[in-house]
């Protein structure tokens, strides 16, 4: 592009030294960009460095401490969403900002101004979606749908409003790579109507691909702009991570036959366990020693209900569905399996693998309790606990995993993601496994951080245990296993062998096309 | 059974109903908006010894009306600051505010034991109250009575037909969304806890002004409770919080008749029907697991702080 | 127009988690001064004869262990329902049944006397009281009824069974026709701790025996741990292998029969027979008492005294400065109040923020 046709452009939005402080915390540290009309624009940055909080300040929703929005050249102080909105800006959001019990419809019309009548919504949004090949059913309730369609939602939420700048964040994290490229093309012809688009993510091939300009965050400040166009994949990481993160090491991909299969699944079956739960459908596969197996797919479509019928949160009927080390484990709880040699770790941190406000060597205890109860328990029927070995552990675990805490022995509330995270993990590494369940290992985790859990994963495998990794980050999943499941609506796919697997394919498998087929 | 009985049957059954009605249905709004007040026993106590208070300091039973529906507002705003903007436990908070309205309305009416109550008129409607059977039924009856009715339409159209009320909904289904999208999450439920309030406080004079025109130390005898379980009952939708309470009106009729009739059935057993019944109630509807989940407002019960 | 704005600390300030019960009686303190003043009383000398007086001479201070020991007893059960997050609040209904199941004994079999009466009364009254406790629990772990209203509505039929019973079947044969039953015999009376000083019986030795062991269990023992585990998230509790059914059956039958022990020490130690009403409300003054001690079980004790200190202010303040002792209850629920607000101070920074039209918040 050259000088003078961006010269000629309008700029939109400009941001000058906008700065927000969270306690000692800078989240934003003077950040400077511009957005032209018809531009979208790439904000690149890790996890934490501070993108959201940016983006909450030119909704309205954070109010800077210092530094100025200018929109259409006139400063403006955003006080709330509303105002936003009446400027025209949009905002679809990460995590959704839908309403499970109301209609599509109802969806719509709370982000429109009062003077749509209730009863004209669903026809204008019905006209908004045709336009941009967005299907949808207004009078759907919205706990019904896919994320696909949700986003779907969002979007016409958005668009309804006649927005001139739409804000995007993380979009295609929940995406398969083809609901990925029917958005694609939705923005560009968004922009070629004239609108812009500040595009958030830490995906680089898709900032590559899509954006005219980029502004990358680190650590709350802008450490660079560029056209993404002119950049490679790896310059615009190491201007993302600010430092070269080291490739992880992984095993030879070829399984060997001989090798002890440690986990087995056959024919497990189950009904749905809740109103928004998934059934899952006739699942089988096996995981020898050695290996990481991979479970890729969108969210919902019955990871969680898997990794609870392996850890045992959920007990199976038939003991045979699931074999561990030969022996049927489908009947026993959570600590039985534990005791026999098996570790999990859930996909959420506070609530499931760990609880916010107790310490962290409480947390430690909440999981080995009974398969470490001669090390964690003394006084016999009494059980009680014994503080000063659990502190141990910890501190084992805060050196192996390099966790970054304050004071001996917080709240796990306290520490970050990826900290957090690390101790999860470490807490079973600990015992040194010789299976491990882990479900979305470095979801909202830094880049560092989950270079160093990638690593520990594939260490653990490499030392001889089967290590099950359930993520919807198919990137992560071709770099570490041996070999892909999908799952889809319940079902789980033939595994793939990840050296010779294409992404087309494994999407087309998130897609359900031939799920529950043998390939 | 004559005519003449079946009327007079349903309106005690109707004077019954209507305070648990009333109440319910503020509690309904106040639910609807996220925020579960446990204190309405305490709120309806207090409209009641309100409502008889200020009766009997002007004579007039509408300002006692009035009163109590202030105090009922004002008693909940109480419950609100702490929950709402200090954040504190919901179930907690309502007990707390249940215990303070039992305590204080005892204390304010230590004086007003005894006194001979004033009693709300009946309105008969011209020409309407004429309709033979129909007339009597639904014509005659005193304010709170007709209150009641308008009451439960203009909710249902409320909550459901309108913006505001779709503004409500949102709040109680997932107030992190409605804060993103730029409602103010705290203002509808601040509003809506003083709403409960005001028809909390309405239901308690119905008591002391209609259904038995006196003051006794906890008088309302766990109404509130009851209206809270009807609200449960009727998954949240007001026009079958009508059946429910109407439903408990008849028990409690019921057990009236049977102990006047003589029966032979200690008295406190049938006093205790309306109590049992509302377990019945409760473990009948908690079995359809499926569809309680899917009425229950999502964030019923949780503390929100806007993150500033 | 003032706002009241809430910032979430990193870590839960260790400061106010021991002070907050002591703001929270300073705010009510100040509280009830101000009432007092409205009613036209000198804050200072009812405050005085409402807090200190009742502390002045042995005898009130053995009244003050008579009323202590059932709040203490029965809020030491709550702490495990709360920290579990069962709300049973049906413990009145639960003493009362305690006090029914236990006296049984004495009154259906006068003529069985000896060491072995009060023994068996008291295991009865834990029996009772577990046993209605184990009805909301049941109705909660197998259909999911919500536990509060159930517990509370059994407190209405338990209150209306007492009075049938000393009306109708249990009444004193040689009573006069009073709602009475007849006076337990001298076998069946829990005894004095110290009977050359006062009143106290048993009950209050039980209350603190049993409150210190119930410390250790809730902060020492796997059990205490799976309890606020299984309080604080369910599904982190089902991760640690824990069964939020079984802890919804330990919690109420331990609360229950905790409940059901203050209900016949109480029948037996300080009444002497059934009446229609056993309780002047400790089984809801007990939930105060539970989260004045931040439900812990040592805090509980004390807060179990402060609490009793009310009941006895009340009826002291009532002869010495002519107030209604119905003002003890407002100053129960100033009291929950105040709590409840101070413990926001542990885990939130609070800051009034003034708020103008136009120059919102920058």
């Amino acid at each position: 592009m050259a000088a003078s046709e961006i010269a000629q452009r309008k700029q939109l939005l400009a941001v000058e030294n906008l700065t927000k402080v969270f306690g000692t915390l800078k989240a934003n540290d003077g950040v400077d960009f511009d957005i032209d009309e018809g531009e979208i624009h790439a904000l690149l940055g890790e996890n934490g460095a501070g993108k959201s909080t940016l983006v909450k300040m030119l909704f309205g929703t954070l109010q800077p401490d210092g530094g100025q929005i200018l929109w259409r050249s006139k400063p403006q102080i955003i006080t709330k969403p509303s105002f936003a909105r009446q400027l025209g800006i949009g905002m679809v959001f990460q995590h959704f900002s839908l309403f499970d019990s109301l209609s599509v419809a109802e969806n719509i019309a709370l982000s429109l101004d009062a003077s749509t009548p209730l009863s004209k919504v669903s026809e204008e949004a019905e006209r908004v979606a045709d336009k941009y090949g967005l299907s949808i059913n207004a009078e759907a309730m919205v706990g019904d749908l896919s994320v696909g369609e949700r986003q779907r939602v969002e979007i016409i939420r958005c668009l309804l409003q006649k927005p001139n700048l739409i804000i995007l964040d993380e979009p295609t994290s929940v995406l398969t790579p083809q609901e990925s490229d029917r958005l694609f093309e939705t923005l560009e012809t968004l922009r070629s109507e004239g609108k812009s688009i500040l595009y958030i993510s830490h995906k680089l091939d898709e900032v590559k691909r899509l954006c005219d300009r980029a502004t990358v965050l680190r650590h709350g400040k802008v450490v660079g702009h560029c056209i993404p166009a002119d950049e490679t994949p790896s310059s615009l990481a190491a201007m993302m991570v600010g430092e070269s993160i080291h490739t992880i090491r992984k095993v030879a991909d070829e399984t060997d036959k001989n090798r002890e299969i440690v986990l087995s699944v056959q024919n497990l079956s189950q009904k749905p366990t809740g109103p928004f739960s998934t059934a899952l459908k006739d699942i089988s596969f096996d995981v020898p020693a050695g290996e990481v197996f991979g479970i890729a797919g969108v969210a919902g479509n019955g990871q969680f209900e898997l990794f609870e019928a392996m850890s045992g949160e959920r007990m199976q009927k038939d003991a045979a569905m699931i074999t561990f080390r030969n022996d049927p484990i489908g009947h026993k709880s959570i600590n039985e399996r534990r005791k026999a040699g098996a570790a999990f770790s859930p996909e959420e941190r506070f609530g499931h693998a760990a609880i916010a406000t107790l310490s962290l060597a409480d947390n430690i205890l909440l999981s080995r309790h009974a398969s470490d109860a001669n090390v964690y328990l003394s006084g016999g029927i009494l059980k009680i606990a014994k503080p000063s070995a659990l502190r141990k552990t910890l501190s084992r675990i805060v050196e192996t995993m390099d966790v970054r805490k304050s004071g001996e022995n917080p709240d796990a509330g306290t520490l970050s993601g990826g900290n957090l995270q690390k101790v999860i993990l470490g807490r079973e590494f600990d015992r040194q496994p010789s299976l491990l369940i882990v479900d979305q290992p470095t979801w909202g985790v830094d880049a560092g951080a989950a270079a160093r859990i990638r690593q520990s994963l594939i260490d653990l495998s490499k030392s001889g245990s089967a290590v099950v990794v359930i993520s919807q980050d198919l990137d992560e999943l071709l770099e570490m296993c041996g070999r892909i499941a999908v799952m889809s609506e319940g079902q789980m796919s033939e595994p793939q062998q990840a050296s010779t697997v294409t992404r087309e394919t494994l999407g087309l498998l998130m897609g359900g096309a031939n799920a529950g087929q043998a390939a | 059974m004559t005519p003449e009985i079946a009327i007079a049957i349903f309106l005690t059954i109707a004077t019954a109903a209507t305070p648990l009605l009333i109440a319910a249905l503020g509690e309904l709004v106040v639910e609807r908006s996220g925020v579960l007040n446990l204190g309405v026993e305490g709120m309806m106590v207090m409209g009641a010894v309100t409502g008889f208070g200020a009766a009997q300091i002007t004579g007039s039973a509408y300002l006692g009306l009035l009163a109590a529906i202030i105090c009922g507002a004002l008693f909940s705003l109480l419950f609100g600051v702490l929950t709402l903007s200090l954040a504190t436990n919901q179930v907690a908070t309502g007990l707390s505010l249940t215990l303070l309205g039992l305590g204080a309305s005892g204390m304010i009416g230590e004086n007003f034991i005894g006194l001979p109550g004033i009693k709300l008129k009946a309105i008969e409607i011209p020409l309407l109250s004429d309709i033979p059977v129909i007339g009597r039924l639904l014509f005659a009856q005193d304010l709170i009575f007709y209150i009641s009715i308008l009451l439960t339409i203009a909710i249902w159209y409320f909550v459901f037909k309108t913006r505001a009320g779709l503004t409500l909904r949102s709040v109680g289904d997932n107030h992190t969304s409605a804060h993103a999208l730029g409602i103010n999450v705290l203002k509808v439920r601040y509003l809506a806890v003083m709403f409960g309030g005001a028809c909390a406080g309405l239901a308690g004079a119905h008591l002391s002004l209609v259904y038995t025109p006196q003051w006794t130390e906890n008088m309302t005898a766990g109404r509130g409770w009851i209206a809270l379980a009807l609200v449960v009952f009727a998954s949240w939708r007001p026009l079958r919080i009508v059946a429910g309470a109407y439903l408990f009106g008849a028990v409690t009729i019921a057990q009236f008749h049977a102990q006047a009739q003589g029966v032979a059935i200690p008295s406190q057993l049938l006093s205790s029907l309306p109590y049992i019944a509302t377990i019945i109630v409760l473990v009948l509807i908690s079995t359809n697991k499926r569809m309680t989940m899917k009425n229950t407002p999502a964030s019923l019960g949780k503390p929100f702080v806007p993150d500033r | 127009m003032i706002r009241i704005q809430l910032e979430k600390r990193a870590q839960h300030s260790a400061i106010f988690s021991l002070t907050s019960p002591l703001i929270a009686l300073a705010i009510t303190a100040t509280l009830g001064a101000i009432m007092f003043l409205l009613l036209g009383k000198s804050p200072t000398a009812a405050l005085y004869s409402y807090f200190i007086e009742p502390l002045t001479d042995m005898w009130s201070i053995h009244e003050l262990m008579i009323k202590a020991a059932p709040l203490i007893l029965i809020a030491t059960g709550l702490s495990i329902c709360f920290l579990s997050n069962n709300w049973n609040i049906g413990a009145e209904g639960q003493f009362i049944l305690g006090g029914i199941f236990g006296s049984a004994l004495p009154i259906l079999y006068p003529e069985f006397t000896g060491p072995m009466v009060l023994p068996l009364m008291l295991i009865m009254g834990i029996i009772g009281g577990a046993a209605y406790a184990t009805i909301p629990a049941f109705l909660k772990a197998k259909f999911s009824t919500n536990e509060i209203l159930s517990s509370l509505m059994l407190v209405y039929v338990a209150q209306l069974f007492l009075d049938w019973l000393v009306r109708g079947p249990w009444r004193n044969p040689e009573g006069f026709n009073f709602p009475e039953s007849r006076t337990f015999h001298a076998d069946a009376i829990l005894p004095e701790i110290w009977f050359a000083s006062g009143r106290a019986h048993w009950g209050f030795a039980f209350a603190i025996i049993i409150a210190v062991l119930m410390w250790f269990v809730l902060n020492k023992t796997l059990k205490g741990f799976e309890v606020r585990v299984l309080g604080l998230s369910p599904r982190a509790g089902r991760f640690a292998g824990f069964s939020e059914n079984k802890m919804i059956y330990t919690a109420f039958i331990v609360a229950g029969g905790l409940a059901g022990l203050a209900g016949i020490s109480e029948v037996s130690g300080a009444i002497g027979q059934l009446r229609p009403v056993i309780s002047p409300g400790y089984g809801f003054t007990a939930i105060i008492v539970a989260f004045l001690g931040r439900l812990n079980p040592l805090g509980i004790i004390a807060a179990g005294l402060i609490l009793a200190l009310s009941y006895l202010g009340g009826e002291a303040a009532q002869i010495s400065i002519g107030v209604s002792n119905k003002v003890s209850a407002v100053f129960q629920g100033l009291l929950l109040f105040s709590v409840l607000a101070c413990d926001t101070l542990i885990h939130y920074k609070i800051k009034i923020v003034k708020t103008m039209r136009g120059k919102a918040a920058l």
